[in-house]
């Protein structure tokens, strides 16, 4: 059970991006906020809809309450037709809400005769007050099975009429959390993709990279009191930075500490990507001993308020969020193809023993890439955690879709990171008008394994040896 | 510190049922890694399936267990094709991805919502294993001394389960002994000069993968016969490092290596988990004071040491304790 809720609480936050969020509460589903959402007092003046007592009688009633909460509020909702009909489709009883919501419906024959068996309660959305809605619009019928010799309460959450919106707009909405989403994916492909491409290996410890820059900001994010400049709040602008320096030389350790002495040995590459899950193994749990299981939120851009531009929808920390990422990708691939150093990277990725005979220093180029690698990473994971929360878990559940980000557009590709990360960022998101939001992680990694039947190179990577 | 309740309690993992579990997926994992060097990171998933072939088919469409048995070790057979098609050609590391990636899609496709009628979802399947237990021949617990002591169930699991690992021994052992065994292997050493003596690689590497699953469902059906119940947390990514780790310190190709390896992996793994949650219990007066180790801690203590033993290994011993070097070309292209 603790194994499950854990499981649960780390899921939610990542399948949840600001944008879904803000659908999914329209839409009904399976919500569970991480972050504790404030409810507005009740409003005192509407009367309120009491459970009628316990009868004496031997029948079992269908009861509920049909109750409107929107706003913080809790108005009831009169005179909505409400039908039981049993396992035959046939109907057994029909009520109407009273003016405190309540609907109460004796089922036929007594308790003995009804146990066991399964009804359906329907409720008519044509009787709903104008601009009124069911929470879930599929939700019109309720199936329950009668277990107990006790009356059933029911529920149908009552929310706003959903606004009729165009599966355009939609998509478009969702595109946004897409893009944002994608960015920080973009980060930490870029950054694996850099390591797999100059050293060839696949490094399954890549997700703990990207826990660190996030685990590392939220503790400078902790310390006491804010920094500001001139009035203005940067606590958390500090918090990334030093995360992100702080990732940079956490990447420099790994590598001088352990894949440099490794190169050296002579040690195989998959011997070393087996060396890399038992570092993940390790370093999740060094995590998860030092700063707990629980799921952490930054102190600033926590309820960022939606800003609505023609047909978009989104929030001052997406737009915080896309800036500083653009920004560093954009950097970083100018600092790849115009340096020096840049372009001593992509020969050593092309081919490290003529690099190292026309005088590059391969280590050193590799130290290089891996400094740069695990700060993207980390920088990746501190974004990420900004926007859906994070806990020592956040690198190893993303860790699949940056592979399959990489794979898909060409393993140890520059541009080819960055356009699967988009591919499968985007369509992660944009996936929820057709396919159970559950389920869009599995609709991202199917999309990975048909990509690879029709294109194994991947979309940029180039057709050479790769059986 | 209770050394006897210590030793005892680890011992009777080490040879339980979890170890049962462990050593199936990893002789799985020995004829497609350790013979045939494809890197499958998804034994989970052929667990998974296996499993949740029989339960579904029990407790969701009221057929029979046998049924289910059959079908779940056909429908590995079938995830083994269909993750091979794309991937077999291709260089190790995209056999590894796809695999992983494989494995989580089952997890979350088992536990989702829209597919609760008939995985059950988070909460999974129960009420599959009378027919299995009907033949249970122990009726008391098994006690063993005073230090060990198994439930009837587990007793009966144990003795289905060690003649099962046994059994696949025996087939291993048979099969990398003959001419089949023997391309398997010079596959992992060398493609190459395999396909230019005229074998189809491609169909050798499949059947290595499509059996290695199959063993992996035995371990799937030991899995949810042994808890009666089954559900997607069972079959989490580390379910498949755990399998590696317990292949790699028993010795990739050897017969008996995943056997000895499950062993001496969960009796390290019970043990450094008890030391570590006696040595934390507040009510004995702790070893290790509670501002260095908390009892939750505690609990972390074992994997931290188990992804610190498989880096070691890997680095120091990739041949494990029985394996042998010359065999372990562990190397890719």
């Amino acid at each position: 059970m603790h194994v499950r809720l854990l499981r649960v609480s780390v899921l939610v936050p990542l399948l949840l991006g600001v944008f879904f969020a803000l659908l999914v509460s329209t839409s009904g589903g399976a919500q569970a906020s991480p972050a504790g959402t404030s409810v507005a007092p009740a409003a005192v003046e509407e009367p309120e809809c009491v459970k009628p007592k316990e009868r004496d009688d031997d029948t079992i009633h269908v009861q509920g309450c049909l109750r409107d909460k929107r706003g913080g509020g809790d108005k009831p909702v009169p005179g909505v037709t409400i039908t039981v009909e049993d396992d035959q489709g046939k109907v057994v009883g029909t009520g109407e809400t009273d003016e405190t919501g309540l609907f109460d419906i004796p089922l036929p024959g007594s308790t003995i005769d009804v146990l066991g068996k399964t009804f359906t309660i329907k409720i008519d959305t044509k009787t709903l007050p104008e601009g009124t809605a069911l929470q879930d619009p599929k939700q019109v019928s309720l199936k329950q099975k009668i277990n107990l010799e006790t009356d059933v309460f029911v529920t149908f959450p009552i929310d706003d009429k959903p606004e009729v919106e165009s599966d355009l707009e939609r998509a478009l909405d969702l595109a946004v959390g897409g893009i944002v989403f994608s960015l920080c994916l973009a980060m930490a492909a870029l950054g694996l993709s850099m390591i797999f491409g100059t050293t060839g290996l696949t490094n399954f410890a890549h997700g703990e990279l990207i826990t660190f820059g996030a685990i590392v900001a939220f503790w400078v994010d902790q310390w006491p009191g804010d920094i500001t400049i001139g009035g203005l709040n940067i606590t958390f602008v500090v918090a990334m930075v030093i995360g992100f320096v702080a990732s940079g030389a956490f990447g420099w350790l790994n590598d001088k500490a352990l894949w440099a002495p490794l190169r050296r040995r002579g040690t195989g590459l998959i011997a070393m990507m087996i060396v890399s899950i038992g570092l993940s193994i390790f370093l999740r749990n060094v995590y998860q001993y030092a700063a707990g299981a629980n799921n952490r939120n930054y102190s600033q851009y926590g309820n960022a308020a939606p800003i609505n531009w023609g047909w978009f929808t989104f929030t001052s920390r997406d737009v915080f969020v896309v800036v500083i990422s653009v920004a560093v990708l954009g950097a970083t691939v100018l600092a790849l193809s115009r340096t020096r150093m840049g372009k001593a990277t992509r020969a050593v990725a092309d081919n490290p023993a003529l690099s190292a005979s026309s005088g590059i220093d391969v280590e050193r180029v590799i130290n290089v890439v891996w400094i740069g690698g695990a700060a993207l990473a980390g920088l990746s994971g501190i974004l990420l955690g900004l926007t859906q929360g994070f806990n020592y878990q956040l690198g190893f559940k993303v860790l699949l879709l940056v592979f399959a980000a990489v794979t898909l557009g060409g393993l140890g590709t520059i541009w080819g990171s960055i356009i699967g990360a988009f591919v499968i960022g985007i369509f992660i998101e944009v996936s929820t008008l057709f396919i159970p939001a559950e389920l869009k992680y599995v609709g991202a990694l199917v999309i990975l394994i048909l990509v690879l039947l029709v294109r194994p190179q991947g979309i940029l990577g180039r057709r050479e040896r790769i059986g | 510190m209770d050394f006897v309740s210590l030793f005892g309690d680890s011992i009777q993992q080490a040879i339980g049922p979890t170890a049962i579990v462990y050593a199936l997926a990893a002789i799985g994992l020995n004829i497609q890694f350790g013979y045939t060097g494809l890197l499958n990171f998804g034994q989970a998933a052929f667990m998974a399936v296996g499993g949740y072939t029989m339960a579904a088919f029990v407790s969701t469409w009221g057929l029979s267990f046998w049924l289910g048995i059959v079908a779940g070790l056909g429908l590995t057979a079938v995830l083994a094709l269909l993750l091979g098609i794309p991937t077999l050609r291709l260089r190790a590391d995209y056999l590894a991805i796809v695999t992983i990636a494989a494995a989580e899609i089952v997890r979350q496709v088992v536990g989702s919502v829209s597919l609760k009628d008939w995985f059950g979802g988070q909460d999974g399947l129960q009420e599959f294993s009378d027919t299995f237990r009907s033949y249970n021949p122990f009726s008391d617990r098994i006690e063993v001394g005073t230090l060990v002591a198994w439930s009837a169930n587990d007793a009966w699991v144990m003795l289905v389960g060690w003649t099962l690992v046994l059994l696949c021994c025996l087939m291993t052992w048979l099969l990398v002994r003959s001419p089949w065994g023997r391309v398997l292997k010079s596959i992992r050493e060398d493609e190459d000069a395999v396909r230019s003596l005229g074998k189809n690689v491609y169909s050798y590497k499949m059947q290595s993968l499509m059996l290695g699953g199959m063993f992996g469902a035995l371990a799937g059906f030991c899995v949810a016969l042994r808890s009666a119940a089954i559900n997607p947390s069972m079959f989490a990514t580390d379910v498949t490092f755990f399998a590696y780790t317990v292949l790699l310190i028993g010795g990739a190709a050897r017969v008996l290596g995943p056997v000895v390896g499950s062993i001496i992996f969960w009796f390290l793994i019970t043990f450094l988990d008890l030391f570590f949650s006696q040595a934390t219990n507040p009510s004995s007066g702790p070893l290790i004071p509670p501002s260095i180790m908390t009892e939750t801690q505690a609990s972390l203590m074992r994997f931290i040491f188990l992804g610190l033993a498989l880096m070691l290994l890997m680095i120091f011993r990739p041949q494990g304790i029985f394996g042998d070097r010359k065999e372990l070309a562990i190397d890719a292209r």
